[in-house]
């Protein structure tokens, strides 16, 4: 009996230390500990004001991707060559939406409304991926969209699951599991057409032509020109730098177009035996530039449509309250 | 600045049997319209059997980081896991 309250008495002294010490850490040291150990940031935990800050952006830029990224797609629905194709491509269109809205969701959790986060899109304070400015001429575009495009997404948020915040993090995962049949519907168009009718091949190759460049500017700016990376990645918000993404990418992505004949539009592109990596040429980071500050082909069409889309939606959301308030 | 509905918590039990899981959020205008945009939200592939939306503002949380005491009480009580006792050696099933 004695020996068991002695050990209980230690052990009562022994946790009062520790919350001591505990308690001594600033609270800035205790977020760099978790980031150090690995645990998730959660939205009640304090952060610092510029990590808070940096998720708002990032993760605001994320929704409004997905959900401007409905417009190119939806471009091709009611003209798409059969019922098969035209189901599947709503249910990666509806997929995109559900993306939007697990975004907006976990970016809410920061302590700013949906409302802000979508005026901000629509006063142009926000931005999106700019690769959603580029038209979709095509049914072969639906193809390089969700070869390409997706492609390059899932590498993005494969890496993206292990992000240091807990609802980013957990919407990622979900995303991913999703993703896949995206890319996959995306390369069976255009390996199909690539096997179909000069013409059809010809298509292909064009939506490629198109595509290839734009998709690899999803990664962003090279590392050494991208003012965000060290927050990013000291935060473990990120953990794979732009161009170690871009570079697995285009790794993974060349031989899916050499077996189904198509060339991929970059004279430079070359294995190199000493990385391990391919050689790629030079990005237009002009027309990148250009594309992000507004002046693509479609930047204006989609911030208008998606104005319009709201707007015409507002009697909706009206009577809805209405029928709340009346039954609960 | 226009009114998106309340936010709702969404709750996803996955199998009969299994505990309900939060799985994020959604807006909604009243519980039947959160119900059912959690359903396309949250279920598009069979996720599950059985769906709990609760308002955002209806949820009580502890706060981890003003509160680290919260926890205190079950701090020094490790004679609550079976580890904590030693049993004769050679006993066996126990
Ligand atoms: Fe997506
Ligand atoms: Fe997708």
């Amino acid at each position: 009996m004695t020996l068991v309250i002695v050990f209980y008495d230690l052990k009562i002294v022994n946790c009062e230390l520790n919350i001591k010490t505990n308690n001594n850490m600033s609270d800035l040291e205790k977020f760099l500990e978790k980031i150090e150990e690995n645990i998730k940031i959660e939205p009640k935990d304090w952060m610092p004001d510029d990590y808070r800050k940096h998720l708002q952006r990032q993760m605001s830029q994320h929704a409004h991707s997905e959900v401007i990224g409905m417009q190119p797609e939806g471009n091709w629905v009611l003209r798409a060559p059969s019922l098969r194709a035209k189901v599947i491509l709503l249910a990666k269109i509806q997929d995109e939406a559900g993306h939007g809205q697990y975004l907006y969701s976990a970016a809410e959790t920061l302590g700013k409304s949906r409302s802000t986060y979508i005026n901000e899109l629509q006063t142009r304070k926000a931005k999106y991926s700019s690769i959603f400015n580029y038209p979709t001429l095509t049914w072969a575009d639906m193809g390089a969209v969700g070869w390409l495009v997706d492609g390059a997404a899932i590498v993005n948020q494969v890496s993206l699951q292990k992000t240091s915040y807990g609802p980013y993090s957990r919407a990622m995962v979900k995303i991913c599991k999703e993703e896949s049949f995206h890319q996959r519907q995306g390369y069976e168009i255009i390996s199909n057409m690539a096997k179909g009718t000069p013409e059809q091949k010809q298509m292909a190759q064009d939506a490629l032509d198109r595509f290839w460049w734009p998709s690899i500017m999803m990664f962003g700016p090279h590392d050494a020109d991208s003012s965000r990376s060290e927050n990013a990645m000291k935060w473990k918000i990120k953990n794979e730098t732009n161009d170690q993404l871009r570079q697995k990418f285009i790794d993974k992505t060349i031989q899916q177009a050499e077996i189904i004949g198509l060339t991929i539009p970059d004279k430079d592109l070359r294995w190199n035996d000493e990385t391990n990596h391919y050689d790629f040429g030079e990005i237009d980071w002009d027309e990148f530039w250009n594309v992000v500050k507004g002046n693509g082909p479609c930047n204006d069409d989609r911030i208008e449509h998606h104005i319009k889309a709201h707007e015409d939606g507002a009697w909706v959301r009206e009577a809805a309250i209405a029928y709340a308030e009346k039954n609960g | 600045m226009d009114n998106q509905g309340d936010i709702w918590e969404v709750f996803i039990q996955s199998k009969p049997g299994l505990a309900h899981k939060h799985v994020g959020s959604v807006h909604g205008m009243g519980k039947e319209m959160a119900l059912q945009n959690a359903r396309d939200m949250y279920t598009r592939r069979q996720e599950g059997t059985c769906i709990w939306v609760v308002k955002h503002a209806d949820i009580i949380a502890s706060v981890p980081e003003e509160d680290g005491s919260f926890f205190d009480p079950s701090n020094d009580k490790i004679y609550r896991e079976a580890t904590y006792y030693t049993m004769p050696e050679g006993a066996k099933n126990i």
